[in-house]
């Protein structure tokens, strides 16, 4: 019976006698990855420690006083969900409708496969604040939504959709060709190969891309500044303008004077939120993987 | 391309494959509006000044109507390039970690870390560098806010990037390889370095390509931690401008003539994004992709 | 069945969203029932004048229950041009309109001024103008020519276009293209937190968020000009010789909401809000 691995596993190495090669080559990985944690603990650490006094249950639910220095972040919570909502649940079909056309219907040769790479290739370095720019344009103005969540979060799409894509598309790279066979064997159409067997069976990839993407869309600021906006107001519509939590942090260490201390504190909620987000992704994914095809 | 479908599964099949393209028309579509939108800014200047004059006037003064690029494109490239030479091996090097150096619950660990390092916004790592990182500079060497900080900061932002998808395209290479390795008798960094890296290649350049990328377009944290003085770099130590840092700090005061010279000096680092995918396409030429 | 298993989790995740959206206090809600004034106002401009401005919007708001102001940041040019266009109904500014603005009608709210700042461990007690001008135009690089240690003068300069560097540009009969700047910074926290971090750094920042900030415990400390401390006070006092205004600007003469609310931020009513912000009441 074999199982298909999509997480790795600890993979059978020779045990030859230990080279000198070898140590050299453990020292160097261990080194850098102690490197690595510990400047992301040195970070984290700041954060923590100037954050934590702050946070406590009237900090998530209520609203911002005092140009943010005092009060909460209750609406601004609210305003960031909904604009990664929107962020998600538009670049979410289009990537991966994206993905599955260029991965399994389209030779990367034709015209529109070329054209869809190159251009979400470029798409994926057009720096923050043009995006702001764009979008502000775009959407604020031409299509006349104005300073809303609903366009901040159309622009995180635009910004998110590359990554998203580039890596449904590895996660597609990486299911075996022994699956479409099998799948054409049986008869399946396929339509049903897709959804049944290939869309589970690249869920890493998308996983990855989608916490990447999630990743860079709470992080952003300079296209949030000039799309969803600086309103700390309880949105009560999508073409509210809402702040999102990041421009929050921006204005509070950046601009309000004093704003430090709960700029810390609203950095610590952004990044446990994160982690939270992270393992309910990685959670559904693998849940998803298991039920279509373990068959659990 | 399989093609078992009987000829009412075709129908379907028709619809779907129709709709797929709708959805990648669109999603290729975006970048030429953004493009379509930074031309139509910036025209108004390409009319009045030519384009030798945005790199030969003696420096970038809009105010009196001096539009030299140069120095800032230098220091976009010199940033980049010293950070994308730093991550990618401290990327690629923690993704071999997760696979082959440590039992699977500490990689878990360790992913997970690095996806946080993912999602803090740029805003934090700029005040972070800028409160921490740019006093240690200059307790070394003064000013502090430099090429120095600015590349440290930006390691640390692309770091994710690379190691994530690193971590993927390791995932993705076949056991059959793996189990060769071993039957031949190779060590674990034999194997590593003769035969899992090659395999996994067309990921790992993915990865560097959207490191660069992502690279070329941080605006924020360069902001706050790189000096932001219009200048060609002669040390590490030396403040220097990106063309985005310059965009963020400008354009909430410039108008017209300063505003479209912004405009051009984001065309310019779209001609970069292209000189990229460029190199990329080159070296991806004969990859399935 | 399956389906419904994708569902639990995600509408958890939503359920969230909207419990939090009414845990909160929300004045206007409940009180939409008895409104009487409904009206929306947009203002756009100065990141220094909005943090101000939206809190006195906060303050209207729940005054005037029904009333809308969204206050959207971007840039005193950004003011300008917005109220010009009428992509905003009042525009922010954080100085004086120059002579090509003279279109638009100006509304002081507050004043503000701009304070050279050094580190607090920097033995310099006051520079006179020469020296601050020769210290920005790099014929004096080291604080020993001017009675401090031996080590080079680290300049701190504002990114051009922006008020505060017109403001002391003009004021020290600079061109802004003749200051040799060692860093360039954007917003005033930036300046003050590169001064904090550098013991040989010179720069200058709204004085309001000086003065804040050397009252809290920030190492800086602010330089009197001519002889006259840099402070909120002396501001309002009119000794200070260097003042801006900080502006809420229209097209035309205000009306309706606009009128009202320009009258209420320039009354006594807010002048606590004012000064919360570390700026100085327009009397």
């Amino acid at each position: 019976m074999t199982k298909f691995i999509a997480f790795p596993v600890r993979r059978p190495t020779s045990k030859a006698p230990f080279r000198s090669s070898e140590l050299g080559a453990i020292a160097l990985v261990w080194s850098v990855v102690l490197l690595v944690t510990g400047a992301l603990l040195w970070l984290l650490g700041d954060i923590f420690w100037h954050g934590m006094g702050q946070v406590s249950w009237e900090f998530l639910t209520t609203e911002p006083l005092n140009a943010g220095r005092e009060g909460g972040i209750a609406p601004i919570l609210v305003s960031t969900g909904l604009i990664i909502g929107v962020c998600m649940a538009v670049s979410i079909p289009l990537g991966v409708g994206t993905a599955v056309l260029l991965a399994e219907f389209t030779s990367t040769e034709s015209w529109l496969g070329r054209f869809v790479r190159l251009s979400l290739d470029a798409l994926a370095g057009v720096p923050s604040i043009v995006f702001g720019l764009f979008g502000n344009a775009f959407f604020c103005k031409t299509l006349g939504l104005g300073f809303s969540i609903l366009s901040g979060g159309l622009t995180l799409a635009c910004m998110v959709l590359p990554i998203l894509i580039r890596s449904t598309q590895e996660g597609f790279r990486a299911v075996p060709d022994d699956y479409r066979r099998s799948a054409a064997a049986l008869g399946l159409s396929r339509t049903a190969t897709l959804w049944e067997l290939l869309l589970p069976a690249a869920m890493p990839g998308l996983v990855v891309g989608l916490l990447l993407g999630l990743g860079r869309a709470i992080a952003e600021t300079a296209a949030l500044i000039f799309t969803s906006g600086y309103v700390d107001r309880m949105p009560e519509s999508l073409l509210d303008s809402g702040r999102a939590l990041s421009v929050h942090i921006f204005d509070l260490a950046m601009n309000v004077s004093g704003g430090e201390s709960h700029a810390y504190a609203s950095a610590l909620v952004l990044v446990t939120v994160l982690v939270l987000i992270n393992g309910m992704v990685a959670w559904l994914a693998e849940w998803f993987r298991k039920s279509r095809i373990l068959g659990v | 391309m399989l093609n078992s479908n009987t000829s009412s599964q075709r129908r379907n099949e028709t619809l779907l494959l129709w709709l797929l393209r709708g959805l990648a028309l669109i999603s290729g579509a975006i970048i030429l509006l953004i493009l379509f939108f930074l031309i139509w800014e910036a025209i108004p200047l390409f009319q009045q000044v030519g384009l030798s004059r945005f790199f030969t006037d003696p420096s970038w003064h809009p105010a009196s109507n001096e539009f030299n690029l140069t120095p800032m494109l230098a220091g976009t490239l010199l940033v980049t390039a010293a950070s994308v030479l730093i991550a990618t091996p401290l990327g690629i090097l923690s993704a071999v970690f997760c696979h082959y150096y440590t039992p699977p619950a500490i990689a878990q660990l360790y992913r997970r870390l690095i996806e946080l390092l993912a999602g803090i916004p740029s805003v934090v790592y700029g005040f972070w560098g800028l409160v921490v990182l740019v006093p240690l500079i200059n307790r070394i060497h003064p000013p502090g806010p430099s090429l120095l900080a600015g590349t440290l900061i930006l390691t640390l932002m692309i770091l994710p990037t690379i190691a994530l998808v690193s971590d993927a395209s390791l995932a993705s290479v076949a056991p059959e390889y793996i189990k060769g390795a071993a039957a031949l008798g190779l060590g674990r960094w034999a194997m590593i370095r003769g035969v899992v890296l090659p395999a996994a290649r067309s990921g790992l350049i993915t990865g560097v390509i959207l490191e660069t990328g992502r690279a070329i377009g941080e605006t924020m944290a360069v902001l706050m931690v790189c000096g932001n003085v219009v200048q060609v770099p002669h040390s590490l130590f030396d403040p220097v401008r990106t063309l985005t840092a310059n965009i963020a700090l400008e354009m909430a005061y410039a108008v017209d003539n300063h505003r479209a010279a912004l405009f051009v000096s984001g065309l310019v680092l779209m001609g970069l994004i292209a000189l990229l995918v460029a190199i990329a396409e080159l070296l991806n030429r004969g990859q399935y992709d | 069945m399956k389906k419904l298993q994708t569902l639990v989790p995600l509408s958890i995740g939503l359920t969230a969203c909207f419990w939090l959206q009414s845990c909160s206090s929300s004045p206007q809600a409940a009180n939409q029932a008895a409104t009487s004034t409904q009206g929306k106002l947009v203002l756009t401009g100065s990141s220094t004048v909005a943090p101000l401005a939206a809190e006195i919007a906060k303050r209207y708001e729940s005054e005037h229950p029904g009333v809308r102001i969204d206050v959207q940041s971007g840039g005193s040019s950004r003011g300008i041009a917005d109220a010009r266009q009428g992509v905003a109904d009042i525009g922010m500014v954080s100085r004086a309109l120059k002579e090509n603005e003279q279109d638009l009608q100006a509304f002081a709210i507050a004043k503000d001024g701009v304070s050279v700042i050094l580190h607090q461990a920097n033995p310099v007690q006051q520079l006179s103008d020469q020296q601050i001008v020769d210290i920005y135009t790099k014929k004096i690089t080291n604080w020993q020519a001017v009675g401090g240690k031996n080590a080079p003068i680290t300049v701190v300069n504002k990114a051009e276009g922006r008020s505060t560097l017109e403001l002391f540009a003009h004021y020290f009969k600079l061109e802004p293209k003749d200051i040799k700047a060692d860093v360039v910074i954007g917003d005033n926290e930036q300046g003050i937190k590169t001064v904090a971090g550098n013991p040989n750094a010179i720069g200058y920042v709204s004085i309001g968020s000086a003065e804040y900030n050397a009252t809290h415990g920030t190492p800086i400390k602010l330089l009197p000009v001519k002889g006259v401390a840099a402070s909120i006070a002396n501001v309002a006092s009119e000794k200070f010789p260097i003042s801006r205004p900080l502006n809420l600007v229209t097209k035309t003469a205000p009306t309706g909401l606009q009128k009202d609310f320009i009258e209420f931020a320039r009354s006594q009513g807010v002048q606590d809000i004012v000064k919360q912000q570390y700026f100085v009441p327009a009397t």
